[in-house]
């Protein structure tokens, strides 16, 4: 048994120090790995440390509790495919924010009448701790199609939302004032675990990198807020460095729509765009469909092909193609680059996941600034499933609702290929403009289909 | 635990978010998912609060809700930490010389 507080002190600044170099590590893709398994043995010696704490028993329950949730832990890291990774991610949120709450619950039924300090931070944290947990569960149930993706909508919204946080709000004050009774967290934790549901629920699903984001950096700030409850400073540090994770993302994703964080959460971006693009098919200008044998002659023969995927490469599961096809002509001598969009893909960073998983190397993947400016030199862009994040009005169009978001130059290449299912419009619910330019030649069908009929084409070439 | 002065844990909170902004702005936008990720693993260092109060519980309430608590935060950890792990794992410099096939 530890019972030097000292002692224990120095095992969880261990911990800290972990963290903070696991997180460094992230820095670079050759030593990231690395980190993970210094961020693992720090994590194991807070859990040892805190086992050995003195007082600790119930050991029963904590070894039952402890197996059952390395068993789900370990069975759904396992089995998850890379394109349920915003899912994932979502419902480990809600899981470490549903923590978060219990602990201050369990810390409230135990402390009647604490310091009005320890209640600000049980209070903070069963409200940020609750709203991050339902929060998440309809993120996840948006992300897996449990629900529709569309955002979900009903009158005064805003106002309704607005109330219901206020409420909870003013529950919380009124147990930091003094309020004893057991019934008023449970109230603040009922109304913010409402509030969590109706947040998430008019949000996109275009929209929920930023959502996603934002979860995360509650679950991050309810465990910091638990440290306080418990005078931890590991806790303290480590949710705050979530915290801190988390709101850079957010802002980092919402830029990367030209969108502020505000709009994202009470726009309800779908029902705005419903109607707003126009439709220009009456200036003369068609869209010009092209065969796989003409699409594979142009590959074969250029020197410099960008792929620009996007989330419905990922919908056909054609990365894993897409792949074979760079590698063919890779080895013809053509040079093969991937355009990475910030937001393509459900998550930060989702797509260089998903091409990481089919192979293909990480020096092959190129940010949006990075390659730019390359597309004036490029004989070939090949955008395979994406779209918005390919519009040119967003740069000339400013009655465009997507106008000022950063995008691919795809426009700028010497010709341009696009896989698309049909002539429907993206998640934006706009018109592209790009497949009228006279330089786009659109090939229809699956995207998985459409390049595996590439390969046999550019095989036989 | 010692009864830390609200004013130094405040001080550690306000420190700490400057660290965590200033280390997590060198993370590639490539290894952004991975991040979130290994945030999700770092945020169930929650545990520890679970642990305390699964471990001095003595009401059946405490220890229902504690014991939840130690299921939902024992599984943030190990599954964020394994999935983290798996994904790191694909970030490949070039194809390895015997690309394994896909399935």
């Amino acid at each position: 048994m530890i019972s030097d507080p000292d002692v224990v002190g120095l095992l969880y600044l261990v911990t800290i120090v972990c963290f903070v170099i696991a997180l460094r590590f992230l820095s670079s893709p050759k030593h990231a790995r690395k980190g993970n398994w210094v961020g693992g043995a720090g994590m194991l010696v807070a859990i040892g440390t805190t086992l050995l704490l003195d007082g600790i028993g119930n050991w029963a329950l904590i070894a039952t509790g402890g197996v059952i949730g390395t068993v789900v832990g370990i069975v759904g890291a396992r089995n998850v495919r890379m394109t349920a990774m915003p899912q994932m991610v979502a419902i480990f949120n809600g899981v470490g924010g549903g923590a978060a709450a219990l602990v201050a619950l369990a810390e409230w039924h135990n402390l009647p009448g604490p310091a009005w300090d320890e209640t600000t931070s049980i209070v903070l944290s069963a409200l940020i701790g609750s709203i991050s947990f339902a929060g998440s569960v309809i993120a996840f149930a948006k992300l897996q199609e449990l629900l529709s993706g569309r955002p979900i909508v009903f009158p005064a919204q805003n106002v309704v939302n607005v109330l219901v946080l206020v409420s909870a709000a003013g529950l919380g004050i009124a147990a930091i004032a003094g309020a004893e009774a057991q019934w008023v967290l449970w109230a603040v934790v009922a109304l913010a675990l409402v509030f969590g549901v109706m947040f998430v629920l008019p949000i996109g699903g275009a929209d929920m990198p930023v959502v996603i984001s934002l979860l995360n950096a509650f679950t991050g700030l309810a465990a910091s807020a638990t440290g306080f409850v418990l005078d931890s400073t590991v806790l303290i540090v480590s949710g705050m460095l979530v915290g801190a994770a988390g709101t850079l993302l957010t802002l980092l994703m919402a830029k990367a729509m030209n969108r502020s964080v505000a709009n994202v959460l009470f726009g309800a971006f779908g029902r705005v765009q419903a109607g707003a693009g126009t439709a220009r098919s009456d200036d003369g200008r068609t869209v010009r469909a092209t065969t796989p044998e003409d699409v594979a002659v142009q590959l074969s023969f250029s020197r410099k092909v960008i792929v620009v995927p996007g989330y419905g490469m990922a919908v056909a599961q054609a990365q894993h193609d897409v792949r074979q096809l760079a590698d063919i002509l890779e080895s013809r001598g053509v040079d093969v680059r991937y355009a990475i969009h910030p937001v393509a893909g459900r998550m930060p960073g989702h797509m260089n996941v998903l091409l990481a998983e089919a192979n293909v190397p990480y020096t092959q993947l190129a940010e949006m600034d990075e390659i730019n400016p390359d597309f004036p030199q490029t004989d070939v862009a090949l955008v395979i499933g994406a779209n918005d994040v390919t519009n040119p009005a967003a740069r000339s169009d400013p009655a465009s609702p997507i106008y000022g978001m950063p995008i691919l130059d795809v426009d700028k290449a010497a010709s341009i290929v696009v896989l698309k299912r049909s002539m429907n419009p993206g998640f934006a619910g706009i018109d592209n403009e790009l497949y009228l330019d006279p330089k786009t030649t659109m090939l229809f069908g699956d995207a998985k289909e459409s390049i595996l009929k590439l390969i046999s084409a550019v095989k036989s070439s | 635990m010692t009864d830390l002065p609200l004013v130094i844990e405040l001080t550690i909170l306000v420190l700490a978010a400057f660290l965590g902004f200033e280390v997590i702005s060198k993370v590639p936008t490539m290894l952004h998912t991975p991040l979130m990720s290994g945030a999700n693993f770092i945020h169930g260092i929650v545990i520890v609060g679970a642990i305390i109060v699964l471990g001095t519980a003595d009401d059946t309430f405490t220890k229902a809700a504690g014991f939840i608590a130690m299921v939902l935060a024992t599984a943030n950890v190990v599954g964020g930490w394994f999935v983290t792990d798996r994904m790191l794992g694909m970030f490949k410099r070039r194809p390895e010389p015997k690309p394994e096939k896909s399935e």
